[in-house]
């Protein structure tokens, strides 16, 4: 008991009922903080403050990200298809032969317009990787396709310098998301048409998807109709719904 | 920071938990027959915990940061002030470990020594309680930025492995709060009051009374409280 004081009856007392009364306090602190977080008004159906948490998250990671950070890449042996998980844009039946895919600058004016064939112009590019589920699966899978970098290359001479963020919205407009410009750069962004070298099914996007293994599945949306260039953050599904807009990884 | 630490992991553990309501893997069982399913749906509904998924990755990825500040600043006092040599366990700890459990589970009449302020079982418990709160941070960062901090997922055997780590993690805390409460709960208020104010009142060999002022060293080592105030 070297390092303990000892100490009198009424200073033991003392110090207790200090201490009642300081943690007492802190409890009181902590219950109040507390409620508070949870009745702050909400911004897309959280509390403020953990909105505000989220952002601040966004800054971090997003400035600490560098184009050269991989994510891990699996043996082809590893790769099988994809669970299914949402259908929500897909949910119609769409005319493959008719899709094509729009293209919007920023201020909503028409860049251009593209089929299949145009995409599948661009270089080849595959990549077997871990997708992953907000809601906590993952899965290795095999995407082939083009970069959307070299997609970005054929528009950049019509788009100001301060492009921040890609919205992609399904054909019927009932999914979208928005992504951070940097992650679209990335070279294992992919616009996939193929999973496990085979043309994507409908259920797992048809035509022409988006995959990354920088963000979360719910990012990754199914059946692309439309592609907008942004200089602000955008609309996105998910992200009105409660969750972090950067769903980064 | 004690008292920071179990709200923290409290909130921690409620909004991991809605978390893993999302999508509830783990099971133990042979093949297709199911023994025990983590967790049952009388657990969720009873305790709020699902179809909260957003709001509770929105609570557990903030959080995190007052988790790891916490534990940061813990990390640094215990180490600062020496009293990490509290915690440490000794080398024939385990044994004396054991008669403290045969002791709790009155099994053994005669309480093994204590060397300082926590006897052996406490201090195997607590060095591994901090253990296991490193453990929640670095797979709970191998799992939020795994191609950012890509070293970490890849240290614990990859993104599937860190997840099933995180949550082990989890259910240990789990244990190990109904554990430690249910054990101070039996050592009593005495103890409880000890814990909040960082003080213990000794027991005193005979009933002399107490010199008030405590000028006398002999007599300043006081009695229990509630003997005491009668
Ligand atoms: C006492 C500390 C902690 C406890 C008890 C805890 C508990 C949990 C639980 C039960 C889950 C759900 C597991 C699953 O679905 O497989 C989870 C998920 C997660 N935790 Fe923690 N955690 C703690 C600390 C942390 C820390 C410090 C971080 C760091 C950022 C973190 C990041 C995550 C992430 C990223 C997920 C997965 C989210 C998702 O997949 O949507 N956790 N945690």
């Amino acid at each position: 008991m070297a390092e303990q004081p000892e100490l009198s009856q009424a200073d033991y007392r003392r110090r207790s009922r200090r201490s009642l009364l300081t943690g007492g306090a802190a409890a009181a602190a902590g219950l109040l903080g507390w409620r508070w977080v949870q009745t702050q008004p909400a911004d897309n159906r959280i509390p403020g403050v953990l909105r505000n948490g989220h952002e601040f998250n966004e800054n971090l990671w997003s400035a600490l990200f560098r184009e050269n950070h991989q994510a891990a890449s699996f043996p082809r042996s590893d790769a099988s298809i994809l669970r299914v998980n949402g259908r929500i844009g897909i949910r119609e039946e769409i005319d493959l032969a008719n899709w094509q895919l729009d293209v919007i600058g920023p201020e909503g004016n028409n860049l251009g317009q593209h089929t299949l064939a145009d995409i599948q112009a661009l270089p080849f590019h595959d990549m077997t990787i871990e997708h992953k589920c907000i809601e906590g699966w993952s899965q290795v899978t095999t995407w082939g396709g083009a970069r959307f970098s070299d997609f970005l290359g054929l528009y950049q001479d019509q788009l100001p310098d301060n492009i921040s963020h890609v919205q992609l919205d399904t054909p019927d407009g009932d999914y979208y998301v928005s992504v951070d410009i940097a992650t679209m750069r990335h070279n294992q962004t992919l616009l996939a048409y193929q999973m496990l070298d085979q043309p994507l099914d409908d259920a797992h996007g048809a035509p022409l998807r988006l995959a990354t293994p920088i963000k979360y599945g719910i990012k990754q949306i199914k059946r692309i109709g439309r592609i907008q260039f942004l200089q602000t953050r955008g609309a996105d599904y998910w992200g009105e719904r409660g969750y972090d807009w950067y769903a980064g990884l | 920071m004690h008292w920071i630490n179990f709200p923290l992991i409290t909130i921690m553990i409620w909004s991991g938990l809605r978390i893993y309501w999302a999508e509830d893997v783990y099971a133990f069982g042979i093949g297709s027959w199911e023994w025990f399913h983590w967790f049952p749906d009388w657990f969720y509904e009873s305790l709020d915990l699902d179809r909260r998924l957003a709001r509770g990755l929105a609570f557990h990825l903030n959080f995190a940061w007052l988790f790891a500040i916490n534990g940061l600043v813990f990390g640094i006092y215990t180490w600062r002030s020496g009293e990490w040599r509290e915690l440490v366990p000794s080398r024939n700890g385990l044994r004396n470990a054991w008669g403290v459990l045969l002791h709790d589970l009155r099994l053994r009449k005669q309480a093994p020594p204590k060397r300082g302020r926590y006897n052996e079982a406490q201090r195997i418990t607590y060095s591994l309680v901090i253990g296991l709160g490193a453990l929640a941070l670095i797979s709970g960062f191998a799992i939020y930025k795994p191609t950012q901090l890509s070293f970490l997922t890849w240290a614990l055997g990859g993104y599937g492995s860190a997840r099933l780590i995180h949550f082990c993690v989890t259910i240990a805390f789990m244990a190990f709060f109904v554990i430690h409460i249910l054990q101070v709960a039996r050592a009593g208020w005495q103890n409880l009051t000890s814990m909040v104010t960082g003080y213990e009142l000794q027991p005193e060999p005979s009933n002399a009374p107490v010199d008030p002022d405590g000028t006398d060293p002999a007599q300043t080592i006081l009695v229990e409280a509630e003997a005491q105030n009668g």
